[in-house]
Formats: structure tokens, sequence, C-alpha cells
């Protein structure tokens, strides 16, 4: 597994996403034997949301820890991926699903509706996404715009929350 | 515990707080040569009574005197009018500590506490008393180690502690290891150096002494780092070290103290000792939590009889402790276990006052066990028979904190290895510092066998290190951290925002690593949430509470606590209450375009009736505390109004311009006039009469004098109306609409007091009746609780609010 999986990644490959990702090399070997196997249909996509291993890896590497040597290195150009804000950005975007760049009250119910199961009545959900909007909403859109969603986080270890450890 | 009024004091009560102090101890010194006297008597006239009744009765020419109008006899209460004026002294002196304006701020409570004792126990032995044997090992462990441990065990942040397990359990098991070894393998050769005089003591008494002082304390970390509000981290950190390195130290003891008898360990003797360890440990985690399941199976079915509940708790803890004891298992890992287990179960089951209960319950035993454990090591200090020899102590005392650093360092930088976030320098630094030895190193000292043991040579290098690692320590810690910078503790609240993201990032995680294939932390958890909700839940929890997300939960009492503050902040908005005050929508027939939802969810009341409603909350209400982060003893004092007002003052700018516009909606809603009509009219009405306005709701049931009951008269015009009834204690939760509210009414068959306040649900109020004013659903199982009696209700309350 492990050798044919190699020889369908090539090395260029490897390094551009080392680049683009932060991932170390093995990681992103081990990671690629990963995306095959659940890649049922070996057509080098994940099933219905078409995703090739680029965004695979992409997504993934919102999810490496962050580190605190990265200031030693020259500091990179563009903000690597796994900032706190980029992750940030990343579970702000699972919540704005229209990406109007606004979790509005119906995006927020259909959330909470998927966490807290059918139990609950809809107005009770309703008053617990106003509240939710009434208490991060600064600008008075009734929305929660990323700043909002920042700055309402902003107490919460993201860094450590929204980590896993990939095993080299 | 902080007092209020001791900053606002101008007088100095340092003298009073002296005067006291020394009217008490002289008050115990002069009692104790009375009891000893009086004490033969006692004995020899209980013998003497039975032997007289055997006796035949010729002997009966007993001289007449004078009918003793007083007398004095102290012998046969003597133990428990000590131990009480023990107590008495404690409290006094922790009442005296807060009063001096800077003393508590510049010296950590458990020094000033060893420092009275030092004296009370100077004095006893000046007026020439034997000191008491205060710091028995018994009555040590028996009674003054339980409350703390479990105060700790059931406040304790689930949450931090086992994400950071894998750290603390390293930090626990192998730094104390680790601890014990160095120190009694170096104190071995210390003690061969033969300028010491101490080539007798061998290597086993050495390496027994190296466990019993190598553990870190947990009351006196608690003691301090409570003080310095450290951030959650750390202190989780240090405190789940110190109470988990109590199976190693059991394991260890009980292994040197068999085999200094023998003289010598094999290597099967090791290996004994290591599954030992397990045994001890693991044993103690399963009796904690059999008696964990316990008590929450029997909380469910509590709701009758809600005033023991507390009871529960508490003798199901303490059986939890003396059953790991009887086994020698470790009786501190009991308790936490049985604390943590039983903690979400129970507090979903049992009523608000007895979660109050408890938690004050708790916090006092804790705080008085804590302070009398500081006094009397004091005490115990001049008491004790010491035997200074420079060598061993010294050497005891550098090599304890040689020790700990070498031991932390090398340890973190193993586990940094496997953490995500890593842990710097500094925390390093504040972990190696702030391991502190207590008391039980020293009641561990006092059982060992002084005829196999250099006892009284022991006992004074652990107090020796004791002291310094408290005082020096604990005094030097404060300034370090604020000098160091390290991060404090956030006191600011959870918002639902918080635990609404917290929640989604976990499910998110999950995912993530159920993509990846990586069975970490996350997938567990979820494993285990999956399994307890749905067995585990059903079967410890009453009723429809069971089946309740922990969001819901969460914004119920969020929703709760905010009521209640605006409640007693006398709020003059009434049209502009945040959404906070009703679990459910009051209109729903408003289109769904209403862009400000705040004003959607406000009853809207004639403003005499909302007087009035406020009184009776004012009156019947408790205070909810923060019910999430209420393991630091020392948080429990403070005023939440303080921040909860401020807070709440914000909000009401914001209502303010909210209030402006909402003006065009008039579909329903009647914005009322600026201030509210007097309160003193609407106090007398309702003070003098309960019945003029009211109409008790129940008369049909034969309670006409019933005072709780008010009943609201449904105006015509639509205005929402309340009617408050008399709560049902076992309809917690509220989650569906008007058709719980109908299956509540059904539930009301007991009596007792309360408020339950829900819409009529007859037909012609429903359109209005769905608001629940300012109450929510929770507050039935707040005020669910019947008091002692059902007809001293009144007398239970006070007029407002204290």
């Amino acid at each position: 597994m492990g050798s044919r999986a190699s020889t369908l990644l090539r090395e260029e490959e490897i390094e551009e996403i080392k680049k683009e990702t932060g991932f170390s090399h093995s990681q992103i070997t081990r990671l690629y034997s990963r995306f095959t196997s659940l890649d049922k249909g070996e057509n080098g996509t994940l099933r219905e949301d078409q995703v090739n291993f680029r965004g695979f890896m992409r997504t993934l590497a919102h999810f490496r820890p962050v580190e605190d040597n990265e200031k030693n290195k020259n500091p990179p150009t563009t903000e690597p991926l796994n900032s706190r804000t980029n992750k940030l950005l990343f579970a702000f975007r699972l919540y704005d699903l229209d990406r109007d760049d606004k979790i509005s009250r119906d995006e927020l119910l259909q959330v909470l509706r998927m966490m807290v199961g059918v139990n609950i009545s809809d107005e009770q959900l309703g008053s617990i996404a106003d509240r939710t909007i009434q208490e991060a909403d600064q600008n008075g859109d009734n929305c929660i715009s990323f700043q909002e969603f920042m700055k309402v986080l902003e107490k919460v270890d993201v860094e450590q929350k929204m980590s896993i450890r990939f095993l080299h | 515990m902080p007092s209020r009024t001791g900053a606002r004091s101008s007088r100095s009560r340092p003298e009073l707080g002296l005067l006291l102090l020394g009217m008490f101890v002289l008050l115990g010194g002069s009692l104790v040569p009375l009891g000893a006297a009086s004490s033969a008597d006692a004995a020899g006239g209980s013998t003497g009574k039975d032997a007289e009744c055997n006796k035949t009765k010729t002997e009966h020419n007993i001289t007449k005197k004078a009918f003793p109008v007083l007398s004095l006899e102290y012998g046969h209460v003597k133990v428990p009018f000590e131990i009480s004026l023990w107590v008495l002294l404690a409290s006094l002196m922790k009442l005296g500590f807060h009063l001096i304006p800077r003393l508590s701020g510049i010296v950590p409570e458990s020094c000033l506490l060893i420092s009275v004792g030092l004296l009370v126990g100077l004095l006893i032995k000046l007026a020439g008393e034997d000191v008491p044997p205060v710091l028995d090992s018994k009555l040590f462990f028996l009674c003054l180690l339980p409350p703390i441990i479990l105060d700790a065990g059931y406040f304790l942040p689930i949450r931090p502690f086992m994400e950071n397990l894998g750290t603390i359990l390293m930090f626990a098991v192998v730094g104390t290891l680790w601890n014990a070894f160095f120190v009694g393998g170096l104190l071995f050769a210390a003690c061969q150096i033969p300028q010491a005089g101490l080539s007798d003591v061998g290597i086993l008494p050495c390496l027994l002494f190296g466990s019993i002082i190598s553990a870190v304390d947990p009351v006196a970390v608690l003691a301090v780092f409570e003080e310095i509000h450290i951030n959650e981290l750390l202190h989780i950190l240090v405190f789940g070290e110190s109470l988990l390195n109590d199976a190693v130290t059991v394991v260890l003891y009980h292994l040197f103290e068999e085999f200094s008898l023998v003289g010598s360990v094999t290597v099967l003797d090791g290996f004994l000792g290591v599954i030992s360890f397990l045994v001890v440990a693991l044993g103690g985690v399963l009796v904690g939590a059999i008696y964990g399941f316990l008590a929450s199976f029997t909380s469910r079915f509590t709701s009758h009889t809600r005033v023991i509940e507390p009871l529960f708790v508490f003798v199901y803890s303490y059986m939890a402790y003396l059953s790991a004891e009887v086994f020698h298992l470790s009786g501190i890992m009991a308790l936490i276990a049985c604390g943590a287990v039983m903690r979400p179960y129970v507090e979903a089951n049992i009523s608000h006052k007895s979660h109050t209960t408890i938690k004050y319950f708790l916090k006092m035993w804790s705080s008085v066990s804590e302070t009398l454990i500081f006094i009397f090591l004091g005490v115990a200090t001049v008491d004790g028979k010491h035997k200074w020899n420079w060598t061993f102590v010294t050497s005891t005392v550098i090599l304890c904190l040689v020790a700990r650093v070498i031991g932390v360092v090398s340890l973190t930088f193993v586990i940094n290895k496997f953490r995500i976030v890593k842990l710097t320098t500094k925390d390093q630094f504040i972990i190696a510092y702030g391991g502190l030895r207590g008391a039980i190193a020293f009641s561990l000292g006092y059982l060992l066998d002084c005829r196999h043991f250099p006892r009284d040579m022991f006992l004074t290098a652990i107090i020796t290190v004791i002291f310094f690692t408290v005082f020096v320590q604990g005094m030097t810690i404060k300034p370090l951290v604020d000098l160091l910078a390290v991060k404090k503790k956030q006191e600011a609240k959870r918002s639902i925002n918080e635990e609404i993201h917290t929640q989604f990032l976990d499910h998110l995680l999950t995912g993530i690593e159920d993509i990846c294939g990586h069975y970490g932390h996350h997938h567990w958890k979820d494993k285990l949430n999956r399994f307890n909700k749905k067995y585990v839940k059903k079967f410890l929890i009453v009723g429809e509470r069971s089946k309740e997300p922990q969001l819901i939960a969460f914004y119920h009492k969020m929703e709760m606590k905010h009521a209640i503050q605006m409640v007693e902040s006398g709020s003059r908005l009434p049209s502009a209450m945040p959404s906070t005050v009703s679990m459910q929508n009051i209109q729903p027939k408003i289109p769904p375009a209403l862009p400000k939802p705040a004003e959607r969810a406000l009853p809207q009341l004639r403003k005499g009736r909302e007087e009035e409603i406020r009184k009776i909350l004012r009156s019947n209400l408790q205070r909810t505390r923060q019910r999430l982060h209420s393991y630091n003893r020392h948080t429990l004092v403070a005023d939440p109004f303080e921040d909860g007002l401020n807070e709440f003052l914000l909000k009401k700018q914001k209502m303010i311009e909210l209030d402006k516009k909402i003006k065009e909606m008039t579909t329903y809603l009647t914005v009322p006039a600026a201030a509210a009509d007097s309160p003193t009219m609407s106090r007398a009405r309702l003070a003098s009469g309960r019945h003029t306005d009211f109409i008790p709701a129940h008369q049909q049931k034969g309670k006409p004098s019933d005072p709780q009951s008010y009943h609201v008269r449904p105006t015509a015009d639509g205005v929402p109306s309340i009617q408050v009834d008399l709560a049902s204690p076992d309809s917690p939760d509220s989650v569906k609409l008007l058709d719980e509210f109908r299956q509540a009414e059904k539930q009301e068959q007991d009596e007792d007091q309360g408020l339950m306040m829900r819409p009529p649900s007859s037909g012609p109020n429903k359109p209005g009746g769905k608001d629940e004013a300012k109450e929510q659903q929770k507050l039935m199982r707040c005020l669910s609780d019947p008091g002692p009696g059902a007809d001293e209700d009144e007398d239970e309350d006070e007029p407002f609010l204290p």
C-alpha cells in the first residue's frame, strides 16, 4: 500500500504541498495513503464533493497545530494555513453556507438544529439563535460577520481546540 | 472567605481579632485542667452507677445537702466543647485576616494560619498544659481531609482535566517516583557522612522518608493557588498532580514500610509493587465510580424528598472514601472519582436549592477543614518532640527543591513531544515552584512506628520542608507570577456563543479525526458521549431532562441567571429586555421578517402587574451563581452583581437604541411609557393583602391562605398575562411549549411552595398567553423545592433578596 501510494504522488507535488500546507514529507505520504483508502472509486477524488488530494491536504492543513518557532524562520509571505485566523475562517465558512461572509439567523438555526437533535422545538432554537446573534452582533445587522465571530471566540483557545496531532 | 465589609470598613479590626484570639486561647487553656479534673469524676460516676444498681438497698443513708441551683460539670461535654472551640477559633481567625486591610494580599492565608497555630500552641504550652495531639492521623485522614478532597472532586473542571490527563499522570506518577527515589537515595548518601551521626539510618527508611516527602500536597496547593488566580491550565496541572499522586504515595509508603522491617527488597517485591500501584489507583477509581453511580441513581428518586438530597451526595462520597480505605486503595482517588462521576447526573436530578446547599456545605466544610489543618500544623510543631539534625534537615530541603526542578524540566521535555500546546519555560517554572508539601506528609510521618524509624528526626525534617514550601514559596509565588507575567485566569463568564462554537468545533474535530483515521482524543470523547446519551442518562436522570442536550441546559442556566439579574437590578425598560426571558417566542404569528428578535420575545404587561411580578420574584427567588466555574472557593463569595450589573447596563443602553426602533411596531406590542409607577404603591398592595389583587389559584384545593399563589387576571385587550401557580416538584423541563405546560398543570398535585409561572392554558388567553413574562421554565425547578415546612415559607423568605 505504501509503495503504491508514493508512486502515484510525485516528488514535485509533495514539495508543493509541503510549502503550501506545512506538513512534513512523511505526514504527506501517510495522508495520501489515507486519501486513497477513502477514495473507493479510485478516480482521484472523494465522493460527491470532488475533492482532490490537494484540496484534501489544504483542508487538513488548517488543523495542524500552531507552531511557536515559526517566528524564528523568515516569516512566510502569506499567512500559513494553520494560523489562528485561518482556522477561525475555516470554521466560519462552515457556518456560512451561502458564502456571503455573514452568518445569518437561518444558517445559525441550521447548525443548531444539527447539533441539538430533534427534540427541541423551533421556537426554542430560535430564541437561542437570537440570543447568540444578539450577543455577538456589534454593528446591528443581525448577522455575525467574521470580525464579530473572531471577537466572540477570542477567549477560546482555538489553537488547541482546532488542532489534531498528525503523527510523523 | 473574603469579607465584603473588609474593604469598606474604616475601623481597623486587628485589635479585635487579636483580642478574640487571646480570649479563646485562654478559655481553652483554662478549661483543660478543669476537664482533666472532672473527667475523673465522670468516669468514676458512670461505673459507679451500675455498681450502685446492683447493690442491695442497704446503704441509703446519704446525707441531705442543699439542692444545687448552679453546678459545674465539664467532663461530659469536654470533647465536643473543645472541638467546637477549635472550629470557632479557626473561623474567627479566617474572619479576622480578611478584616485586616492589606495583609491578605501579601501573605497567603495558609501562612497566617500556621502562625496562629504556632501562637496557640505556645500559649497552651505556657499555660502549662499538655497540647492535645491535634493532628492525630486518624482525625486527619478520616475527618479533616475528606471534605477538602470532595470539594475538589465535585467541582473538578472535567474538560481541562481530561484534556491534560496524560500530562497530569506523567507528573503525578513518574514525577513522584523520581522525587522519592532521588531524595531517598541521596539522603542515604548524606547520612553516610561520618560527621552527621546518622549512619544508623538504613536505605529503606531513607526511601520511605523520600516517598513521604515527595508528594505534592493538594491542601497546600489549593490554598495557595486559589489566591493567585493563575490560568486554568497550570492550575489543573499542579492540582491534578497533587490529587493523583496519592496512589503512588500510598503504594510507596506501604511498600517501604513493610520492607524496612524485613530489611531488603527483591525484584519480585518491586514487581508486586507495580501491580499494587495499578490495583490501588484503578481500584480506587472504580470504587469511587460505583458509589458515584449509586448516588446518581438514588437522586433519581428524590423528587418527593428534596430536603435530604444533599445528604446523599455527602454520605455516598464519604462511604466511597471509607470503602477505599478499607482495602488500602487510594481514598483520595475514590473520592475524586465519586464526585466527578455523580455530578452531571445528580445536578440534573436535584432541585436548585439542593444544589446550592451542596455547594455551600462543601465550601464551608472544606474551608473549615483547611483552616483547622493549618492551625493544627502550627500547634503540632510547637508540641512535637523535635530532633534537629542539621545535615538531615538541610539536605532534605535542598534535595526536595533540586529533585522537583529536575523532575519537572525533564518530564516536560518528554511531554512536550506529545502535546499540542507546549508547556513553556514559564509554565515549567510555575509547576516546579508550585510543588508544595503539606499536612499529608506530616500525618504520614506521624503514623510511623517510632521504634523502627527515627520518627522525631523525620518529623522535624518534614515540618521544616512544609514550612519552607508554604512560607517561602507560598508567599513569593504571587509576586513571581506577576513578575513573569504568567497568564491569569480569565474571569469572564462563558457566553452562549462560546458554548455553541466550542461544541461545534468538537463535532468538527471528531469528523476530521475520523477522516484522517486518527483515533484521537475527540474520537473517544465522542464515543463516550454517545454511550452516555444513549444508555446512561436514561438510567440515571429522571424524566425529561435525560434527553436534554447540553446546549439547552446551558441556555436555561444562562437565561435564568439573566432574568434574576434583571429583576434584581430593577429594570426600567420592560419593553427592551433582550430575548432572554422566554424560552419560546411569544408570537408565532408575527411575520418572520421582523428584524428585531429581541422585541419579539418581550411580554408586554401593564406596569403595575409587572411591578408586582417583580416583587414576587424578588421575594422568592434565590440568586444563582455561575455554576460552571465554581471550583474556586474564592470566587464563591465574589458578588456577581458587580459584573452582572455592568453587563446589564451595557445591554440596557443597547436596548434603549433598539427601543427607539420598535416604536413602529404596534401590531402587538404596547410599549409602555417611561418609568414604572411608584414601587411603594405596588409594594403596599402586595404586602397588605396578598389576596386583594390576586386570586389564589387553588382555592378549590382548600388552601385559600396560601400566600404563594397569585393569579393575574387576564386582560381583555390582548395584553399577555401571566398566571402563577404552585410549582410542581417534578416538572423540571419544559422543552415543549404549551403542551408541557398543560402537562405541568396536571402534575400539580403536590403541595409545596414555590412559584411556577406559566401561561394560562385556557383558550381565550392563548394568543397572548405564550409569554412567560420574566420567568423561565427552569424556575419551576428552582422554586419547586419545598422549604422545611409548608407553612413556614413566609418566615423563610425575606422580603427582599439578601
